[in-house]
């Protein structure tokens, strides 16, 4: 009875962090196999480029947990990223930089108003407005790219501090925030109730409506976040960018464990997910892998560990 | 009794138990249960709160696997276990929540996943393959029927069919009556003896002990997850039973005594006046004062329910208005009653009541965060924990955890979370939809000492209960309710059971309005 329970519970234990255990597999590996992997500054471009995608991915946890989905941060990216280009290039490019998080904010309280007030199914409403938004950055881009060569535009994506980067600082920094609101604050333990059982949580008196429009606030702000951090590393606003990233950040949420069902779910496992997508590619890149197998491998890894995760669904 | 077709009959039984346990989450539940089920019994499983008796069904059914011991069915031991497999060897389960697709047909959900097909098509022959089952069983139900549309006594017969038409000998029922009404249940048990006289086993899980000794042959008594007893029900009575479930030699213990905060002269703390809705609320005026308990009586469909949705505003009402401590508040939802002083606890604690995501502690803070947090949203953990552990303690709670995982707790432990939840702060008015449904004796008499108490400290209380007998036992005053509205009052302290089930019975037929029976 004892090795029963004792695996039993080794069985709970891989199912809860199997994304960490793949992360420390991938790392024992890739270590052994190139020695400019385990370096301070490869680790850190590692997070430097993906700050943006593991910003969005954060707070799409809190979506995800409250129940719902955000289609339409891609689209957020890409209207917050061009609004951030056009206002550093005609007003000032602080302002342009602090202006993304403010408009992602909006366009995720629309979202989120949309959703409670038509009581439509967050996957097909934000789907609506991820094009709707895809076609706000077009016209106000009026198509094109618009580069900014203005020196005081680039620190929040190319800079250091201490030798740490900004971006990675202001992920960091995000994440802890985050985890903070869903963990101790009673606006997090009302998203997990919305999300685990939204009636009950409707009884309970739980404003449900305010809770889910919050989530999507936040995940707008996120993505403007995300999108002032990478227009100001490339210098450029490009109405076409972010498309995809919705997905990247669902997935890598989903990969760290957070339930899809919604009521479950952390942070930290989508940051999780989030390097463990990044491994594989950075793996590829220093072992010079042929790149036609990473798409392949990823969605085998990707498949891998959400079946460990499913795999506990049965008592 | 030696039948040449039965090679089986009172020889081999057809499902055998030895030495079955189970853990969850490293908390042992069950331990060392061997039991023997004949062909043609009907065997009750009874046992106190978290005592094991659902678990033990469960495992039988193929729908929790069991950690340790072995199961034989038919004679032949069985390896990997699951409902499916069940299935193929006779063993069906009927689930206290019933599984049924609510948007299928009657027949579709009888037949569902053993449709008949050619060539990958569905064959058309559902309907008359039901009308053999309806005929051998005896029940009779529309085959295109949507399945929502009826009502829980109907939809377990939908279960039972879908158990025969998967010539299922064995049927486990775990606590089917729970949601019925005496003569639903009474038409169930006619059911199951003629189940039982075709030759099918019943394996029937209750903690409604009369129902067992009334239609059972053999009884199997669980206490804290061993076994205590199995023997023939003749040999029991209530009293053996309850010993036997509670160990000592505690005999069934009475209501609590009712507080005599009667009708004050003040204004009473929720008044009612006119409330109309369309979810089927006709007309309702009541007053609930300090420290009172009201209850409200009616059979299953008679509008109970929806009467407290709609004070609590969790449905929309269409007229009249409700008074709080003399304040009147037009738009009702339910946080808009929860900060004015009224809480429901409903009466679908899985599906309404608790998160079963989150652990005891969220769950019973989910209403009062306002409370537990400091103006910037952080909530005072250390607050919450104190609390929640006075609260876990009051109720008794097993397993005693403020962090523990709801799935894991037992249906009497998870109805007292759901309490606890509610009596955190002393709430002004509760409404309590079947609040000991699906729950054992001990647990039962815990809740109620705590609905008592709750009175007893000022606050006014609206009880609904399908158990006539509870509402009597707690309640100081009691409306019948038939179609929506409030059609007699009554003195629980003069009116028995019998005499309010025979009102409630002869509601629907004016005729036999001269002949009703003295309600006081």
């Amino acid at each position: 009875m004892i090795s029963t329970l004792t695996s039993a519970r080794l069985a709970r234990f891989f199912q809860a962090y199997a994304v960490l255990i793949m992360i420390a597999l991938l790392i024992i590996a890739l270590s052994l196999l190139s020695d400019s992997f385990l370096t301070f500054r490869n680790l850190q471009n590692i997070l430097n480029q993906n700050a943006p995608l593991a910003i969005m991915a954060c707070a799409m946890t809190l979506v995800i947990i409250g129940g719902g989905f955000d289609l339409s941060v891609g689209s957020i990216f890409a209207v917050s990223g061009v609004s951030a280009a056009w206002v550093a290039l005609h007003v000032d490019p602080f302002l342009g930089l602090a202006i993304a998080p403010f408009i992602g904010l909006a366009l995720g309280l629309v979202n989120g108003v949309v959703i409670t007030s038509l009581n439509i199914h967050s996957f097909l409403a934000t789907i609506a407005t991820s094009m709707v938004f895809k076609g706000v950055a077009i016209l106000i881009s009026d198509g094109r790219l618009i580069p900014v060569r203005i020196a005081e535009f680039t620190w929040l994506g190319r800079d250091k501090i201490g030798g740490i980067f900004i971006a990675v600082i202001v992920f960091i920094g995000f994440a802890l925030v985050l985890t903070f609101v869903l963990n101790r604050t009673a606006f997090g333990r009302k998203v997990f109730s919305v999300g685990g059982n939204e009636e009950a949580a409707i009884l309970s008196g739980v404003r449900t409506s305010r809770i889910k429009v919050a989530t999507f606030a936040i995940a707008g702000m996120a993505a403007g976040l995300a999108a002032a951090i990478s227009v100001s590393r490339i210098s450029m606003g490009q109405p076409g960018a972010g498309i995809g990233m919705e997905l990247q950040a669902i997935a890598a949420v989903i990969l760290g464990g957070t339930s899809i069902y919604g009521g479950s779910g952390a942070v930290w496992r989508s940051v999780a997910g989030v390097l463990l997508l990044a491994l594989i590619n950075n793996g590829f890149n220093i072992l010079n892998a042929d790149p036609f197998f990473r798409d392949l491998t990823t969605g085998l890894i990707i498949l891998i560990a959400v079946g460990i995760s499913a795999s506990g669904g049965r008592r | 009794m030696m039948d040449k077709t039965h090679p089986l009959k009172d020889h081999t039984p057809c499902v055998r138990l030895r030495g079955i346990g189970k853990s969850f989450g490293g908390v042992r539940v069950l331990g060392g249960i061997d039991v023997d089920f004949h062909e043609g019994e009907i065997h009750g499983l009874v046992g106190e709160n978290g005592a094991g008796k659902s678990t033990l069904g469960k495992i039988v059914g193929g729908y929790y696997a069991s950690s340790e011991g072995q199961i034989e069915v038919f004679g032949e031991t069985v390896g990997s276990w699951d409902p499916s497999r069940a299935l193929e060897r006779g063993v069906a389960m009927m689930h206290q929540e019933l599984q049924l697709v609510p948007a299928l047909s009657v027949a579709q959900n009888v037949f569902l996943g053993i449709e008949e097909k050619r060539f990958g098509v569905l064959a058309r022959t559902e309907n008359a393959r039901l009308a053999d089952i309806m005929h051998a069983s005896g029940f009779e139900l529309d085959p295109d029927a949507v399945t929502a549309g009826l009502s829980i006594a109907d939809q377990q017969k939908i279960e039972i069919m879908r158990a025969l038409a998967r010539n299922s000998r064995v049927i486990v029922m775990d606590e089917p009556t729970s949601s019925l009404t005496a003569d639903e249940a009474e038409r169930l048990h006619e059911t199951m003896r003629r189940l039982k006289a075709a030759g099918n086993t019943i394996i029937y899980v209750s903690h409604f002990l009369d129902d067992i000794l009334g239609v059972c042959d053999t009884v199997t008594v669980l206490r804290d997850g061993k076994l205590v007893r199995t023997g023939k029900t003749s040999d029991e009575t209530k009293g053996t039973l309850v010993s036997a479930m509670l160990g000592g030699d505690r005999s069934e213990t009475p209501y609590p005594a009712k507080n005599k905060k009667r009708r004050s002269t003040s204004n009473p703390v929720l008044r009612v006046e006119n409330l109309t809705a369309s979810s089927g609320v006709n007309d309702v005026s009541l007053e609930i004062h300090s420290g009172e308990i009201v209850g409200l009586i009616g059979l299953v469909g008679s509008g109970r329910t929806e009467i407290a949705r709609a004070i609590f505003g969790a449905d929309r009402a269409d007229g009249g208005r409700i008074e709080i401590k003399g304040v009147a508040y037009q738009s009702r939802t339910p946080a808009q009653s929860t900060r004015h002083g009224m809480v429901m606890v409903p009466e679908d604690r899985r599906k309404q009541g608790l998160v079963m995501t989150m652990p005891v502690r969220a769950n019973m803070t989910l209403p009062h965060l306002q409370f537990f947090s400091y103006a910037s949203g952080t909530i005072k953990s250390t607050l919450e924990k104190t609390r929640v552990r006075a609260l876990v303690d009051y109720f008794r709670v097993v397993p005693n955890q403020i962090d523990g995982n709801i799935p894991n707790y037992s249906g009497g432990n998870q109805q007292k979370v759901l309490l606890g939840k509610w009596l955190l702060q002393n709430p002004d008015v509760v409404i309590l939809d079947e609040p000991s449904r699906g729950v054992d004796v001990g647990a039962r008499q815990r809740i109620h000492e705590a609905i008592a108490d709750l009175a007893a400290k000022g606050t006014a209380v609206l009880l609904i209960s399908s158990e006539i007998e509870e509402v009597l036992g707690l309640a100081h005053r009691a409306y019948l309710v038939h179609k929506g509205a409030l059609v007699d009052e009554i003195n629980p302290d003069a009116t028995t059971t019998k005499d309010v089930l025979w009102s409630l019975f002869h509601q629907d037929n004016p005729s036999t309005d001269t002949a009703r029976s003295p309600i006081t």
